[in-house]
This record gives C-alpha cells, structure tokens and sequence, in this order.
C-alpha cells in the first residue's frame, strides 16, 4: 500500500474528495455522503488470502454492484423484507421484488417493512417504498404479480435471484425457468447463461440457506425427498374416527362445510376470514364433544384451517442475512460461494450444519435426460398418474398427460380445465396399450411445479 | 382494551403458537439495555422490538457518522452529528407501537463510573462492539446483581456472541425429538387393569383392527415376560423376535393370507422405542443432585422446590420413576378405545402432579412460605416437562480471562485443526490487546493494514504467551482480521442480530435452551462453532 505510485495515489484521493460532496437526490435527500460505503468497501478493494481465486481489488466493483448489478427477490414476506433490507445495505441499488400477496396483521411480527395502516396493500409494493424512503438511492421495482404470471424475458435480466418463497411448488416452478434459461452449445453449458439462484426457506426456528448454479450444481429438484410430501390425515380417521382435536376440525373443514354451506352456495373457506373460521371453530367443538376430545381452540382451529406455520422475526433475520451474504459472495467474487446447503436451528443452543447437496444423475429437472416409465401394456393410466403425484422424486400436483398418437397429439389426461377433465377421465381406466400408446414412445407431462413440459420416455415391461 | 388484545393476538399470532401466551406475557415485562447501537445492536433490537418486548433502552455516548449510517437500517444520513442512542431509538421505536424504547446518551464507562446500579433493573443486557476492559467491567457487575449479559461482535465476515448468566433454569425446554413416556415396562396399576379389560382373542375383526398399538405391545409383552423368565427382550435378535411374535397376533383371513392390520404394524414399528425402561434421564438426576435441589430454603427459586419436590415424589409414590407425562402420541384406533387409553395417562398424570404438590406444600411450609407461593398450574408444567428439565450454567467473563481458569483444554484441542472457529475467538482476543495499546482497531485504513499485520502479530504472540496456550494462529488470519479493518458488513450484522436476539428471548421467557457460552459465526464458510470458555 505505501508503495503505491504517485497518479494511483493521486485518482485514490480524486474519487474520496468525489465522494464526499453531497449529491442532491432531487427531493432533497443526500444519496451519497462520506464513509456510506466504507464498511463494504474494505471487501472490494483490498486483497486478502481468503478471497475467491477469481477476485481482483477494485473501486469499480462498488460501481458495479450499485448501477449496473440486477437482483431479483423473489417475495416480499418474512424473508423477503429482510433480503431487501440486506441488499440494499450491501451496495445493490437496483432490485426488484415479486410477491402475490397482500399484508395480514399476522404478518407484523416479523414483515418489519409493514404497518397495521398498510394491512390489506400489496407486500411488493409496500416493500419496495420503505426501502425506496429509507434508503437513499435504492430502487426497488415491486411486481404485484405471481412468479408464473412473468415470463423468461423479465427473468433474463436478473444477475441473481434470490427466493424467499413459503412453497415448495413455487421454488420448483422459479428453478424450472432459470434451467430453461441455460444455453447449451454443442452439449457445453455456456457459463454466461446461468443465473444463479439463492433459496432461503424458514420453519419456526429451523431454516436453511442454499446456492443453486442451475446446470452446475444440485437444483431444487435433486434434492426434493428433503422436503418430504405433507402429510394428510386420512379420510377413515375424518370421517369416522376422530381422535386428536385437529382430527374433528378436518372434519368440519372437509366434510360438514361443503354439506352445509353455511354462507352459501359456492362461498368457499377463507381461513383468512374470521366469520368463516368461528363458524369452523363452533362446529369442531361440537364435533370433539361428541367423541368426547378436548382441546379445540379458535387458535387451533385456524391453525388446521389456513395450515399454519409458526413464525419469528430471529429466524428469518439469520437465512435472510445468510442468502444476503452469498448474494454479495457471488456479485463481487470476493469469496468463494457456499458450497452448497446450510441448515440451521436454534432449538436448543444454536446449530448449523453445512454440507454439498449432490445433483441426481436422474434429476426430473436438470439431468436432460427423459426419464423412463416403466410399465405393462396393461397397465392403467392411473397408475402412472398416481406415480407421478406421489413419487418422492416428482411429487407432481396435477400433471397434464399428452402423447403423440398415431401422428397425432392426445392429450391423455388433464385435470385443469373441468370440461377436458370430463372428456379424459375415462382414459384414466383404459390400460396403455388400449390408449395407443407404443414401446419407447415420449410423453410430455405438464404440472405447476415446472415451467416447462417434462419428457418421459415409455418403456414397456412384458 | 378489547381491541388491543385481539389484534396483538392477531398480530404475534405466528410466534404465540412457538412460545404460547406466558411466553409472550414474560417478554412483554422484560426491559432489555442494549448498549451500542451500531448495526449489529439495532438489528438484535429489531428482533426484539418486533416481537414485543415490554421496553428498550438504548445507551450510547457516539454520534452518528456517516459509516455508521450506511450498514444501519436504523440511522438516517440526517441523523450525522446527533447522538447515536437517539437517533437509533427514533427508527426503533417506529417498528412498534406496544414497545416503550429509551435512551442514554452515555457510554458505559462513563455509567460504571457514576452509577453502576443503573444497569440493575434490566432483564437482560446485550453489549456490542465493546471494547475489553468496558465488557469485564461490566460483566462484573452484571454477574454479581444476577442479571444476564450477551456479548456481541461482528467483525469483518466474523460473528461473536457470549453469554455470562450464572444459573438458567428451563423447565420447557421443547425439545425437538422426545421419546414418549409410555410406561408398557413398569405398567402402573391403573395401566395395568386397563390392559386387562382387553382379550385381544376373543375381538371381532373391526374391534381387533382398531386396538391402540400401546395395548399391542403391552398385550405382547405380558405373553413374553410369562414365557421368558420375566426378562424383556433386550438384543436386536430379541427385540426381533419379539416384532415377529407381534407379527403372528394379526389376524388371518380364511384362506391363512393375513388381515390388513394397519395398528399390528404401527406396533412392530414402535417395538424399539417403546420397549425402553422409563429411567430418569442423566441430565434430570444431575439436578436432583445440586445443592440448590438439596437445600431448600425460603430464597429457593421455585425450580428448585419443585424439582426437590418431584425428587421426593420418585422416592416415594413415584417408586424410582418422574410423575407420568400423560400424553400419548396419535395411533390408528376407533376413538373411543383411544380416548379411554389416552385419559388412563391423564388421570395417572394428575394424580402423579397432586402427589407432587403435597411434596411442594410440605417444603414451602417447612421454610415459612404459604402454600400458593407455587401454582398448581406452574407445579402440572413442571411434572409434564420433568423428562427435559435444563439447568444452564456458564462460567463468568472473569473465569474465562483469568490466567488460572482459562479452558485451555478447550482451546488447545480444537486448535488441533488451526482452521476451527476457535481460531477466530483467538484472533477476537487478540484484536482486543491491539485496541488496548493503540486506541483503534487494526487495518482501518488502507495505509495502515501492512504495517498493523506485523502489530497484530505481536499481540497474537503476546496473548498466547500470557495464557500458555501452545497453539498455532496461521498468518493469513491475521492478514485477514487487518484486512476487516474493524468493518461491519449489515449481513453479518443482520445474521448475529437473528441469533442473539432469540437467545435473549430463551433468557427473558425460559423456554428452550440457551447456547452455552460462546458461539462463532463465519460468513466465509458459513459454519458456526459453539465453544465453553
């Protein structure tokens, strides 16, 4: 450093002395003044034996993170507000968040950038103000919107995305666009058209924090028996065998309410309507007294309802500030990336565990490879349908089944659309071979947890 | 009034069905002191104010500069020059409306000096970014008036937390995976005729196919202990066996193909678990053993009456077993057979507490304390959670930087790898002497981080040398820690702000278990260590 030449020296002191007069920001408001930067600073223009082996000290980083560098959060709830909060702080001012939903009182306790004013406004937008106000500088761009209503030219333009979604269909859904986004020449991934992809995901006090390369390194979907399919109670149990509370509020939910309709014809639950959850509440007591259950609280009963997880400000703070930090890692190349999965829990003391999450040869998302069906001619269509929801590997929610027939393209099931539904239904007990469906032909499934159609390739056993 | 308590019920609902309504009662009269509001102090106040707690104070004697305003959600650029407690407790304070915040624009030297009895009426006090001498100081006077304390740091991509409380008690400690407490080895009597009043042979297939798995088993076992010398399978060859002997219980369609008995096989799977001996767990006996436990008197925090009282009960009514939990987990049965084995538990649960509760009256009595000093409601939360009871205890600051009781052990064998998180404790502590004797931090300047290695360096040899540690510090971290130059990235900040902030509240509301004492966050890797020192 002391021996630094003379003009270095000297555009060093130019670029400090630039910093430190005031930018008026049109409203008045400073956008820069001096020191702003200074924590990040030392990560960007000094060297150090930690740093990634790709990295070079310089003062054009920060520039790049703050004009050029496009992050895209993906939710605007107790991760995302946090995220936006984070980024904005680490240097990048030039965001956009997507959220479908808007704010609930529930969400107060740890959604910090909402009041009990802005309850029943869209969290994008909410979001992305307070940060705009709070941060001079910043632009946040909110998207009022769901992931899927936004198609590959908006996501193209993003360098990172970072999620901070509360479902697994749509954390899916966002790694099956960016892997359609990969560009493969002469079967080489072209490194520039990965986006890399951060996933945070909360739980009470359990949360983990991830990196996805999408082409490079495990997707979503290699590691999907991580997250393993949600368990119902079953219907016996509903309909006639309640033992827990839970049990005979499932059974008000699933069974009375469309009996009775209590607010009328086609007027579905709103767990987010307290008329609807008292009146769920009232019959559930009635229900447990009954067989003689106690325990059926209001708090319970909306819990069952709306499937409620508990939630705290603490968690969603460290895995947002987690996913914040690889965000920062990989726009600056100051140091190497997570590589690839932390979990982490604080029960009981607090516990992390760090570890390389490992693509599946056969990954139904990012392997390229159609996977095989195996089945008999005989076989109903049934079967595959129940295969693909209830397999670990695919766990598919309404997968749409289309084949190429006779030169012809059949759809061969879909549950969607009601008038198809109808038309299809009969295929479902119709075996393969009675469908016209041949040995080693393709099939394209379409659900909501991908983008785009999976290709399967039918493989008949004798 | 009403309203407000619907709509904070409303509002904290997520985090109410994580620490229930005494949870949020105890955080909103708890008053916490944070001192510093740097980025790391307002972000762990954050996830304090958040959640409700009853108030804040802030004490800070800086002003706000124009760094502090650029990793700090909570200070405004026009807010330089102003005191920074101030300025921070505005932007705090906003988040919501229940919590009272407070400042004192002073620092905690100046507070130690005048008036150390100030921090005395705080539930738990949190410092960041404090400096050696003024965190023993204070940590001094914190342990003598019993009150906890948190350290915190963020340095660089590095994250440091303390805690110094001399003696934490837990009695929900939630713990993730518990073993239920069944008791189908010792069945007590009211089990015992309950499995009685079932002849599994004698069912019809809809009564045998709903039949609680426990009643299986204990049915099973019975057999077993009749045939084999009232010995319980123990080995995995027995233990098997015995899952086979259950296996032959299914019923058999006409032509000898088994029933689909979904209970049968609930039953195998359990066989494991199931079969345990209800022993009192190590950790439960080793508080039976304290001298708080065995020495009751009219001070005792009720912890200890109660845990000398159930101690008493496992003498005596209990016949060497804690009071019986009374919970059983969900089994297919029809709902009447599993109501009436669910409420066997209960009843014997209740009785099990009122046994509990003669044995807390008598000790209450015997110091001079009236009877309703503890609940019936605080003595049934004590017996359902006798199996998980924790006693946290750590060792005080001045323990663990005195020359005579540092852990050397500790940090002499995780340093057996030089790249353990106990590398950057070391390097923490050495930071700390170059404060000492340079009045600022290593690096902060560019000039300066050539020549402050080398300072640096010396005050790495001259910590090691004064404790005797015999241990290797590699020099790129102390390129690195001149490289930080004292910087607090908000990520890192933001992280640490998340982890102690619920450790306060394990503090404030006593359910689950705190981090015992010390923890290491790293940003680089993102691991994390905990270490007692």
């Amino acid at each position: 450093m002391a021996d630094t030449d003379e003009p270095e020296k000297k555009r060093r002191r130019v670029v400090e002395l630039a910093e430190k007069m005031v930018v008026d920001g049109g409203s008045g408001r400073t956008c820069e003044w001096e020191g702003r930067w200074n924590h990040i600073k030392k990560f960007l223009e000094r060297s150090g034996p930690f740093t990634h082996p790709d990295f070079e000290p310089s003062t054009e980083s920060l520039q790049f993170m703050l004009e050029t560098c496009k992050i895209l959060v993906i939710g605007a709830g107790g991760l995302g507000c946090e995220l936006l909060k984070d980024l904005a702080l680490s240097g990048f001012h030039n965001i956009h968040v997507v959220d479908m939903d808007t704010i609930d009182l529930s969400n107060l306790n740890r959604q910090f950038l909402f009041r009990p004013k802005d309850v029943g406004r869209p969290k994008a937008d909410v979001a992305a103000d307070f940060i705009n106000s709070r941060i001079p500088g910043c632009c946040v761009v909110p998207h009022f919107k769901k992931i899927q209503d936004l198609d590959e030219t908006f996501y193209r333009q993003f360098h990172i995305i970072v999620c901070g979604l509360d479902s697994i269909v749509a954390r899916r859904w966002m790694n099956g666009m960016l892997l359609s986004l990969l560009v493969y020449e002469d079967g080489v991934l072209d490194p520039g058209s990965i986006i890399p992809l951060i996933d945070g995901g909360t739980e009470g006090f359990k949360g983990n924090a991830r990196v996805i390369l999408p082409g490079m390194t495990a997707c979503i979907d290699c590691t999907l028996e991580l997250y393993p399919p949600q368990i119902n109670f079953p219907m016996c149990t509903i309909a006639s065998m309640p033992r827990l509370p839970e049990h005979c509020i499932e059974y008000v939910r699933v069974l009375l309410w469309p009996k009775e309709k209590p607010f009328g014809d086609g007027v579905i639950l709103d767990g987010d309507d307290p008329e609807h959850i008292q009146w769920v509440y009232q019959r559930s007591l009635e229900r447990a007294a009954d067989f003689h259950i106690t325990g059926v609280t209001y708090r319970l009963t909306q819990g069952v309802v709306k499937r409620i997880i508990p939630a705290v400000a603490s968690t969603n703070a460290v895995i947002a500030a987690a996913c914040a930090t690889e965000v920062f890692k990989i726009a600056s190349s100051a140091y190497i990336p997570l590589n690839n999965y932390m979990v982490f829990n604080d029960v009981d003391g607090l516990y992390t565990y760090t570890f390389e999450a490992e693509r599946k040869e056969n990954c139904s998302a990012c392997s390229q490879v159609p996977l095989d069906l195996h089945y008999s001619p005989s076989s109903k269509l049934q079967e595959m349908l129940d295969y693909l929801t209830e397999s670990a590997s695919l766990q598919m929610k309404s997968p749409a089944i289309t084949a190429t027939v006779e030169g012809k393209n059949k759809t061969l099931y879909l549950q969607s659309v009601a008038s198809i539904e109808e038309r299809t239904r009969p295929n479902l007990s119709k075996t393969l071979k009675e469908l016209g469906l041949t040995d080693g032909q393709e099939l394209a499934v379409a659900d909501v947890t991908t983008p785009q159609t999976m290709l399967f390739r039918l493989r008949f056993t004798s | 009034m009403a309203a407000t308590k619907a709509s904070k019920e409303q509002k904290y609902d997520r985090q109410l069905r994580l620490w229930g309504d005494h949870g949020q009662e105890s955080l909103e009269n708890a008053h916490v002191c944070l001192i510093n509001a740097t980025a790391t102090g307002t972000e762990i106040l954050k996830n304090l104010v958040l959640p409700g707690i009853g108030a804040f104070t802030i004490v800070d004697g800086h002003t706000v500069s124009g760094e502090d305003v650029g990793n700090n959600f909570f200070l405004s650029n026009n807010s330089i020059g102003k005191n920074r407690a101030q300025a921070a407790t505005e932007l705090l304070q906003e988040l919501n409306s229940d919590v009272s915040g407070n400042f004192v624009e002073e620092s905690p030297d100046k507070l130690l000096d005048n008036d150390p009895e100030f921090f005395h009426r705080f539930t738990i006090v949190i410092g960041v970014q404090l400096p050696e001498s003024t965190c023993l100081r204070l940590g001094s006077v914190l342990w003598s008036a019993s009150v906890p304390f948190l350290v915190c740091k963020s340095y660089g991509l590095i994250g440091y937390m303390r805690l110094a409380v001399q003696e934490h008690t837990v009695i929900e400690s939630h713990p993730d995976n518990a073993l239920e407490d069944l008791r189908l080895y010792q069945p007590f009597a009211e089990f015992k005729n309950h499995i009685q009043s079932y002849d599994l042979d004698s069912m019809d297939k809809k009564d045998h196919s709903h039949t609680p798995w426990i009643i299986i088993v204990a049915k099973h076992l019975e057999k077993w202990l009749s045939e084999h010398n009232c010995q319980p399978p123990k080995t995995y060859k027995e233990k098997e066996a015995f899952r086979q002997f259950i296996r032959e219980g299914i019923l058999k369609k006409e032509n000898g193909v088994p029933e689909d008995e979904e209970n049968f096989e609930e039953a195998i799977k359990n066989v494991n678990t199931a079969l345990n001996p209800t022993k009192i767990p190590s950790a439960v006996e080793d508080l039976f053993n304290c001298e708080q436990c065995n020495n009751i008197t009219s001070q005792s925090p009720s912890f200890w009456v109660m845990l000398q009282a159930v101690k008493e009960f496992a003498l005596k009514e209990g016949n060497g077993s804690l009071p019986v939990r009374g919970t059983i987990p969900d089994m297919i049965a029809d709902s009447q057979k599993f109501i009436n084995l669910q409420n066997v538990y209960r009843e014997k649960a209740m009785q099990d507490a009122a046994a509990v509760s003669k044995h807390v009256e008598r000790l209450l009595q015997s110091v001079g304390k009236p009877p309703e000093s503890i609940s019936e409601k605080d003595i049934k939360l004590f017996c359902k959670n006798a199996f998980f009871l924790r006693v946290v205890r750590c060792r005080s600051l001045a323990e663990e930087y005195s020359v005579d009781s540092v852990n050397k052990d500790e940090i002499t064998s995780s340093m057996d790898n030089p790249d353990s998180e106990m590398v950057f404790y070391l390097m923490f502590r050495a930071v700390d002497r170059f404060y000492q004797q340079h009045s600022r931090y290593p690096g902060v300047y560019n000039y300066q981080v050539e020549d402050d290695i080398s300072k640096l360096k010396l005050c790495v040899n001259s910590l090691l040398q004064e404790y005797s540690l015999n241990v290797n510090i590699k020099d790129d971290y102390i390129h690195e820690f001149c490289r930080y130059g004292a910087a607090e990235p908000h990520t890192v900040a933001a992280f640490l702000g998340g982890s102690a902030a619920q450790e306060a509240i394990k503090i404030i509301s006593h359910q689950f278990v705190p981090f015992n004492n010390t923890f290491i966050y790293n940003a680089m890797s993102q691991t994390s260590a905990t270490l007692q020192l």
